[in-house]
């Protein structure tokens, strides 16, 4: 068995003699030389990913002002950053979307204006004590006005991620990127085969303390990320590093369309290979790690996911769903995930980048469960109309007028003969036709892309429909679409009424 | 050859393309068309021996013509390379080459799609 200290890797990297290969190279190489060949040949494998992490943030510390303010709330070019943490600490997250532009100007615009050499406009409100009198203040900083500018991200470098399409009949704006309706696209994120958790997935070297590249800085490993959750292959790293020191080139802002704001980040770690359990895991393929397409289209939780595939597949650029092939195409980059590689490779050759030994290895026990929710708010069925009246599309205006006016809605869901939802028909549908004088048959009036839910739904699922799509009422249906009630925008706002 | 026709409102009832293909003969296909009240937007396909007739007769009847040669301009500062606008165009327009994205000219009929899917904001369409 083949063994090596990373005291000998440091030494090599410190000399110049360091053996370093690209995390896309190694697996050809244990390929050839076998896993005992490897070890002896290589030392460091270089890792690299490049994309959105909306998990990011820098504190940032502004110096105290005269006479002095203890920030309660500040604004960095319309941005809010979080000032509750002590006078002139801030915390300014990614995603925050700026006051005046809007999801299109957020937290991680902020950074990349900061590491540009840009000048921001910062607006401070103060609480006003006796220590800290000044209420509010105005200034405008540059990066190397602050005295801090500390990265420290609680979810970054996911070890792989769920792939993601959309099977409801509307395009779907998301984290994912644009959704395109009825299986049109699928979008995936992560590096595969260069993913720095993916090419240790056991933790036998990264732990707390592994310094990595971060954005082009040199950071650290402050431990598993938020979510971490190695037991089903969903590992993340928390992650800190002097913003200082960072590059626009692997630091980018980037805005999800009717989303928001992300960070788009570039982290990069060497692997050493100590052994021939490193040489195996650093020699993972495209094809050797997996995820789920995920359906985007429900809009829950718990996602119905449609097949595994792996980041090969995803890479081709074509899979089959349901017998179709769709498109895939990738939200991160793995052209600069490859220049994180290779940049990283560079520096160990020259000696500017040594290995870490870990404070402690990262948990290899995590935790992604769902949110416990003490307020359950109610689903569909819970407040929905069940004394619904239906019509068939064969009968004429006058009497769906009569329905209209003697029942309790101004919507009429029109169903076949076995009670299936076809379309719908409302008092304006009835009103255009009578002014018209065109049609007595509902059948030839009602809309038929008619919006439905179904009753075990949440209510918030109801309300977004009526807002996404301007309308009033639907009505509930079944799992075979057969109608069982109906909502309306009064239910949902009495609802809200009584909550008061 | 693609070629984007900005029809004025007042000759929008006029059957314009109908009148352009009996006078050329040319093979013409349709690839999109928004008409609103205000103005219309036509993306046409035109084989490329009949495309300076086909440009010419439309001038002729008032249209503005203005062939599609590149497809998208793209801010290569602000590209990563990501890949966000491959899968939503719908003529195929970028593909990777490398993992590089690269546009084929000729196949954009401006639709705007990737212009809102690029998460860094780096396309802008020809026109606007």
């Amino acid at each position: 068995m083949q063994e090596k200290s990373l005291a000998d890797i440091n030494e090599r990297i410190r000399d110049g003699s360091a053996r370093v290969v690209t995390a896309e190279e190694m697996p050809d190489i244990v390929d050839e030389l076998g896993l005992a060949g490897a070890v002896r040949e290589v030392d460091v494998v270089t890792t690299g990913t490049f994309g959105a992490m909306c998990s990011s943030g820098v504190f940032l510390n502004l110096g105290h002002s005269d006479p002095p303010i203890k920030i309660s709330k500040a604004l960095l070019n319309k941005v809010e950053a979080y000032g509750g943490v002590a006078a002139v600490d801030l915390f300014l997250g990614a995603t925050q979307p700026s006051e005046d532009r809007g999801i299109e100007y957020g937290g991680a615009h902020v950074m990349e204006d900061l590491i540009s050499g840009k000048q921001i406009e910062v607006d401070a409100y103060g609480a006003g004590t006796d220590c800290y009198p000044q209420m509010d203040l105005q200034t405008s900083l540059r990066l190397e006005d602050f005295n801090q500018a500390i990265m420290v991200n609680p979810r970054n470098a996911y070890q792989r991620y769920n792939a993601a399409t959309n099977s409801a009949d509307r395009t779907m704006h998301t984290y994912m990127g644009t959704l395109l309706p009825r299986f049109g696209n699928i979008h995936y994120s992560g590096s595969g085969v260069l993913s720095p958790l993916s090419n240790d997935p056991n933790f036998d070297y990264i732990g707390v303390g592994t310094r990595i590249f971060l954005a082009g800085a040199q950071g650290y490993v402050m431990g598993s990320g938020t979510q971490h959750n190695p037991q089903n292959n969903f590992s993340t790293l928390m992650v800190t590093g002097d913003l200082k020191k960072m590059n626009n080139r692997f630091l980018r802002a980037a805005t999800f369309h009717k989303y928001g704001p992300s960070l788009y980040l570039g982290i990069g770690i060497p692997i050493p290979i100590l052994s021939e359990k490193l040489a195996k895991s650093t020699a993972v393929r495209d094809r050797d790690i997996t995820v789920p397409i995920v359906d985007y289209g429900i809009a829950r939780r718990d996602r119905p996911s449609l097949k595994m595939v792996s980041y090969e597949d995803l890479k081709s650029g074509m899979i089959e769903i349901n017998g179709k092939e769709v498109s895939t195409s990738s939200l991160s980059s793995f052209h600069v995930a490859r220049e994180v590689a290779l940049t990283l490779k560079q520096q160990v050759e020259k000696g500017e980048f040594l290995l870490s030994s870990a404070v402690e290895p990262l948990s290899r026990v995590g935790s992604s469960r769902p949110m416990k929710q003490t307020k359950e708010s109610p689903n569909v069925g819970d407040v929905m109309s069940r004394d619904v009246v239906t019509v068939h599309e064969d009968i004429g205006v006058e009497e769906a007028a009569r329905l209209i006016v003697s029942g309790s809605f101004d919507h009429l869901p029109v169903v076949s003969r076995d009670g299936r939802l076809m379309g719908i028909i409302t008092a304006w549908d009835i009103s255009k036709a009578v002014a018209s004088g065109k049609s007595s048959r509902i059948g030839d009036i009602m809309t038929r892309r008619v919006y439905s839910v179904n009753a075990d739904e949440p209510i918030e699922l109801a309300a977004r429909t009526f807002d996404t799509h301007s309308i009033s009422a639907m009505p509930v249906v079944d799992k075979d679409n057969k109608v069982i009630g109906m909502i309306t925008s009064n239910h949902l706002s009495r609802l809200f009424a009584r909550r008061r | 050859m693609k070629l984007m026709l900005h029809v004025a409102p007042g000759i929008v009832r006029y059957p314009l393309i109908a009148s352009v293909i009996l006078e050329t003969g040319a093979l013409v296909n349709i690839e999109r068309a928004s008409i609103d009240a205000v103005s219309g937007e036509i993306v046409l396909e035109v084989p490329q021996d009949k495309c300076s007739m086909v440009k010419e007769a439309f001038e002729r009847r008032g249209v503005k013509v203005v062939p599609l040669e590149i497809p998208v301009i793209r801010d290569e500062n602000e590209c990563v390379h990501c890949g966000a606008c491959v899968s939503i165009c719908p003529t195929g327009t970028f593909r990777f080459e490398d993992w590089l994205v690269v546009a084929d000219s000729g196949k954009c009929i401006q639709c705007g799609a990737c212009i809102m899917g690029c998460p860094q904001r780096a396309l802008k369409l020809v026109l606007k």
